[in-house]
Order: structure tokens, then sequence, then C-alpha cells
């Protein structure tokens, strides 16, 4: 195959932290046969080499959070065949979306010494807010496997295959011993999409929701659930209010508007 | 009473004939164990893990679960100790055999692109031969519907490991909370289909068991292991055990035309009702020792020279389960809840001549919101009225 033939792919970064893009790094063993089928021609992570589009293939990370980002969105969108979003903060605004539950003015006057010089909007939103996209990639951060699945996919020109089943499943694949029933620990599997493989439960923790809501959510069932093994509102409050807080149905599970300290439900 | 002193049984099987039953005391118990691993096989059965009871290698006694038991509601488990040192004093736990006859997830295949072609290569079906130690009697019922879905089904992965494997059977000494095999006529006895089947015995300040020998391969590792003839008193014993575990079950459930009740009454309010609890989480299938659902998928690797075929646990609760052109043929909860609960307790006759259910009460217990269907029944036949004409299926 010719250099001139491979797809480019472009990977491009908003409000986040790098970790979802890190990934890709992070498959050491794959990662030349990658670089072997696609060019990588915007990678600022893996490199400070930038060619143009158009992009057969963009992976965007992150959220919109400056009116700076919604116009940059727009001109990636219109120069990628296919753009496929990574990670919470691009499928649904990341933990920064917590500044759509309250007032994005005052914390940049906690946070800034000059907050008239912070351009930003009053939202963290999900790249899908945007624009169209043909893939969401969920996880804090994506799994490898997941987002090798995905490049693969794409380039065959079939659909990825990335089941949108609960963590439960994960689970009871491999085994693990339920928390929730055997012990009596919070978790937010049962509401959550797979991915993972079930990280926490085996390591005898509840579910945190890292790759959001699963295709089927019954979150008012679980709540009843959650508290009836002792967690008071404002826990559950919060346990919905992280990294995918503003997915509607975990946005919805946690309440609209947020419960001070041990107020009601 | 004057114990009978042991008496080397000879190897010619004579005294070990099908049917045949013996004591074994708990102090030779280690002796047994030896006499699986030196016939071949790799023994696997209960052991304590993460706060439950699992099945895993048994390397020595000391790895099984002795001296524990399960307190089992709906939605909760919880290890608690025993007052006494038994072996098997507890009830079915989170796991099934299912995960070695049928594993969660399986490569069926692989394939490589040859000049203008490709190759496909078949998994090979060789691997270890197990004994499951300590088999209920509705786990044997639930290896049965197996065997009837994947055996005679022709899967030559399943068929290769069932023919290697041992059943050493266990008479439950205790039902959990959530049993109800006495309902399904699946137990608490333990039938005729197992290669061994112990019981075990507590009584009397004397800790042992009694084995019945039922199947030749399960004779034959027995040649080694200090037995003598049962005893009337032992005898009598274990069938007291048995008695009392039948009494004891902690769920029941009414089989009276249920196949009908079910089938007829696809819009009952209860449908909706128990959705809105049901979480759609699938674990109630994935614990259940019948369900046999899986879905299979092609792998392939970057290059696109190789692909591998893969099956693995599926469930009738995944939207996607269902999809065909693009789009789920169930695609809400209450549908697919009573889509389980129809196919497990009735359409499951109509499939395969019996029941789905074997009343081992894991998809009770395993349910995080403790979903129980031996109450969902019972609550749409206190108002069976409420029919419509049997084959509405919309979702
Ligand atoms: S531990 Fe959590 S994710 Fe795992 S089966 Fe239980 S509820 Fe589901
Ligand atoms: S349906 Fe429930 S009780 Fe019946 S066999 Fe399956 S897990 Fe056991
Ligand atoms: S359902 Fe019956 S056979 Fe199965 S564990 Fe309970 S008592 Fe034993
Ligand atoms: S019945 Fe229980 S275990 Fe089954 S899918 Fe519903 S909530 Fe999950």
């Amino acid at each position: 195959m010719t250099a001139a033939a491979r797809p480019k792919l472009g990977i491009f970064k908003f409000a986040s932290c790098d970790g979802c893009q890190l990934t890709l790094l992070d498959c050491e063993d794959e990662l030349l046969p990658v670089a072997d089928r696609v060019e990588i021609a915007d990678f600022r992570e893996a490199s400070s080499a930038v060619l143009d589009g158009p992009y057969d293939l963009a992976l965007v990370e992150g959220s919109i959070t400056t009116p700076g980002d919604a116009e940059r969105i727009q001109a990636i969108r219109a120069n990628a065949r296919h753009l496929v979003t990574i990670g919470a903060c691009a499928t649904a605004g990341g933990i920064q979306a917590l500044r759509n539950f309250a007032d994005v003015r005052e914390y940049t006057r906690v946070v800034y010494a000059r907050p008239e010089y912070i351009r930003t909007v009053a939202t963290s939103t999900a790249i899908g807010d945007h624009v169209p996209v043909d893939f969401e990639l969920r996880g804090c951060p994506i799994q490898k496997g997941q987002l090798l699945e995905v490049i693969t996919a794409f380039l065959g020109h079939r659909t990825p295959n990335v089941p949108t089943e609960s963590v439960c499943v994960e689970c009871k694949r491999r085994g693990t011993v339920c928390v929730l029933v055997a012990r009596g620990t919070p978790c937010l599997g049962p509401v959550t999409q797979a991915g993972c493989g079930a990280l926490c439960p085996s390591f005898d923790r509840g579910c945190y929701g890292c790759f959001g809501p699963q295709d089927s959510p019954n979150a008012p069932s679980l709540r009843g659930k959650l508290l009836e093994l002792g967690m008071d509102p404002p826990a559950v409050h919060r346990i919905y209010r992280t990294f995918n807080a503003n997915a509607p149905s975990f946005r919805a599970a946690a309440g609209a508007t947020d419960v001070p300290a041990g107020g009601g439900p | 009473m004057t114990a009978t002193p042991p008496t080397a049984i000879a190897p010619s099987g004579e005294l070990l004939s099908v049917g045949s039953r013996h004591t074994l005391e708990r102090s030779d118990f280690p002796r047994f164990l030896a006499a699986l691993g030196t016939a071949g096989y790799r023994v696997v059965g209960p052991i304590v893990r993460d706060g439950a009871i699992v099945y895993g290698e048994i390397h020595q006694e000391s790895d099984l679960p002795i001296g524990w038991t399960d307190r089992q509601e709906a939605g909760t488990y919880r290890l608690e100790r025993r007052n006494d040192d038994a072996l098997f004093g507890y009830a079915v736990g989170p796991q099934s055999w299912k995960k070695y006859l049928f594993p969660s997830r399986e490569r069926l295949w692989t394939a490589h692109r040859t000049d203008g072609s490709f190759r496909v290569d078949a998994e090979p079906t060789d691997g270890p031969a197990f004994v499951f130690l300590g088999v209920r009697a509705c786990e044997l019922a639930a290896i049965a519907i197996q065997d009837r879905v994947f055996r005679s089904g022709g899967d030559p992965g399943y068929a290769a490991r069932r023919a290697r494997t041992l059943r050493v059977a266990v008479q439950c000494g205790v039902a959990g909370g959530t049993c109800f095999c006495a309902s399904m006529g699946t137990g608490p006895a333990v039938g005729g289909d197992h290669d061994l089947a112990l019981t075990e015995l507590l009584g009397e300040g004397r800790h042992r068991f009694l084995v019945e020998v039922g199947s030749p391969a399960g004779a034959s590792v027995l040649h080694s292991v200090p037995l003598r003839p049962a005893s009337a008193p032992d005898l009598g014993a274990a069938g007291a055990v048995v008695a009392r575990t039948s009494a004891s079950m902690g769920r029941s459930m009414d089989l009276h035309q249920i196949r009908d009740l079910l089938v007829e009454t696809p819009e009952h309010p209860r449908w909706a009702s128990v959705a809105e609890r049901c979480l759609s989480c699938a674990n109630c299938t994935m614990a259940c020792p019948t369900c046999f659902c899986h879905s299979t998928e092609e792998v392939p690797d970057l290059t696109g020279e190789h692909v591998e075929r893969w099956r693995r646990w599926d469930s009738c609760f995944h939207s996607a389960f269902t999809e065909l052109h693009g789009s789920p043929v169930r695609k809400s909860t209450p549908s697919r809840y009573r889509q389980w609960m129809t196919h497990k307790l009735a359409t499951w006759y109509d499939q395969f001549d019996r029941s789905g259910c074997v009343g081992c009460g894991r998809c009770i217990t395993w349910c995080p919101v403790g979903i129980d269907l031996t109450e969902e029944v019972a609550a749409i036949r206190a108002m069976p009225g409420v029919r419509t004409a049997a084959g509405g299926t919309g979702g």
C-alpha cells in the first residue's frame, strides 16, 4: 500500500485532560500496525508535525466550553469524512459539565485572579450537541481495545462492535461476585454501559459510571436500591454528578438542581 | 451401635456397581480427593472468594468452604459461619457449571487470508477433564437442559467438554432462601443422572459421607478409596437429610397450567409494573444455569489478514440482541422481561418439552433489585382475567 493511499487520521482536542488521546499512545504493541494502516495527520500529543486535511477519520476528544471551540469543531467537521468522539468529555461534556448546574461566572471569580480575561460559555457540552457525530466512544478514559476496534471498523467500512449493555454483564462474564448483592456496596453498574471490563467491582468497589448510561438505563429504580443500601439522597445525587453528569439519564437521576449536604431528595 | 470395621473394596467392581452405596469417613475425604487427581482429573468445586461461594480449582480439602453457609434472599447474599465443619453446607452461589461447559467467551474458529482465498481453522476441542465436585440436583437438571441445547445441537466444543466431565453430585443439606426445586420437580433429591452422589452426614457426633455410585466412570475413581458398605442407619440418615431440605424450601412456584397462563397474558399490567423495577441489567440471565443465549462476533485484526469468530454470553435483556435491520425488536423493558419469563416458564415447553427453570433461585438472589419470578407468576395468577388473545408480542 502506498503512503498516498493510506487513510488520514486526525486527532483533535477540546476541553479535556488528554487521557483519551494518550490511550492511543498506550497501545504500544498495536501502534505500529495502526501507523502502517493510516497516516496520522494531526496528533499533537505524539508529534508536532501537522498535515492538512481533509481527514478520513477525525477522533475528537474534549467538550465545547468556549466560543472559539464552537467554531473550531465546525471547521473540523467540515474537513472530516468520519468524525468519532472519544471519552466522557466529548460524548457527555465531562466533569467540567458540572458548570451546567451552577453559575460559571461565580466559578471563574473564585478560581482566576483576573476573571475578566476568561472567555468561556455557560455550559460544557458534548461534541454531538454541535455537529453530527458518526460514532461516540464512551469512557473516562476510553478503553484501548475499544479504540482499536473503532479504528479497525472505520478502516474496514463496518459498524464498530462496541456493546451498549450494562457493566453487570462484564462482571458475570468474568466471574466477579456482585458487590451490590454480596456486600451491599452501592454500584452504578446496572445503569452504566460496559466497556471497562467491570474493573471496579473486580477490586471490590462499586461502579462509578465512567462509561455513561447503558442503552436502557433505569436510574429511578437503582436510586431506590441505593437509598435502601444506606446512601443518603445527597450522596445519590453526587454519585451521578461525575464524568457523565450531563448525560440525559444521569442528569435526570441526580435531580434537576444541586442538593445541599443534608438536604432532601 | 458398633461401627462396622472398614473393609477394603476389591477392585473387582463387584461392590462398586452402579447404584451401590457406601460410607466414606470424613477423615478419608482427602484420599477421595487424591483419587480424583490420580485418575487424571482437574477438580473444580466450591471455594470462598469475594464474599461468596463460587466454583474454582480444588487442590486440597482446605480449599472447600469448610464451616461456611450462605443466607440468601431476593437481591441479597451473605456468607455466614455454620456451627459445624460441614464441607457442603451451603446452597448454590452466583456461578454455575455452565462457566466450564459453555464459557462466557469462547473462540470458535480463526480464518487467515491466503492467496486469493482464505483458510478457516476450527478451534481444537481438547482440554482438561474436569471433576465437578458438589453438583446439586437443580444443577444436574440444568446441565441436562444445556446438553439438549448444545450437545444435541451439535456444538463440538461443548460436547467434548461434557464428555470429559465427571459429575460428583452432593445432596443438599440445606435449601437456600430463594430455592424452589421441589416445586419444579428437579430436587432437592439427586436422581440417577450423575457419576457419584455424596450425602454429607453430620449427626451423632460422626462426620461421614454416604457415597452412591452413579456410573462406571464414577466407580472407577473409587478403587483406592477406603469405603465400607453403607449401614442401615447411615442410609436412614441420608434419607432424612433430603427430606429435611425438601421441607425447608425458601420459595415455591405453582406450575398449574403455567404455560397457558403466561402465553395468554401478554398485556397483563404486571409486565409494566415489573419493568418499573427491572434494570434491564441481564444479571438474571447471566446467573441462570439454563440460559444459553449468546452472540457471535467476528474480530478482525488491524491488518485485515486474520479474523477470529468469538461466541459470548448474551441476553434477551439487551436491545442489541434483537436488532434486525438496525433496530431492536424488543425496544422496551416490559417486552424484554416478558420475553425472558415467558420463554423460561412457558414456551420452553413447546421448544424442549419441559420448563426452562430448575428452581435454583439464582435469578432472584442475584437481581440487584430483588425481582422474584415466583412472585411475578403469583401476581399474574392472582389476576388471570386480564387476558388477551395469545400471540400479541408487540414491543
Ligand atoms: S457489582 Fe455492580 S456492575 Fe457488577 S453485577 Fe453487581 S451491580 Fe452489576
Ligand atoms: S430462571 Fe431463575 S430459578 Fe429458574 S433456573 Fe434460571 S436462575 Fe434458576
Ligand atoms: S434449588 Fe434445590 S437442589 Fe438447588 S440448591 Fe436449592 S435445595 Fe439444592
Ligand atoms: S430482572 Fe433483575 S437481574 Fe434481571 S434484568 Fe431485571 S433487574 Fe436485572
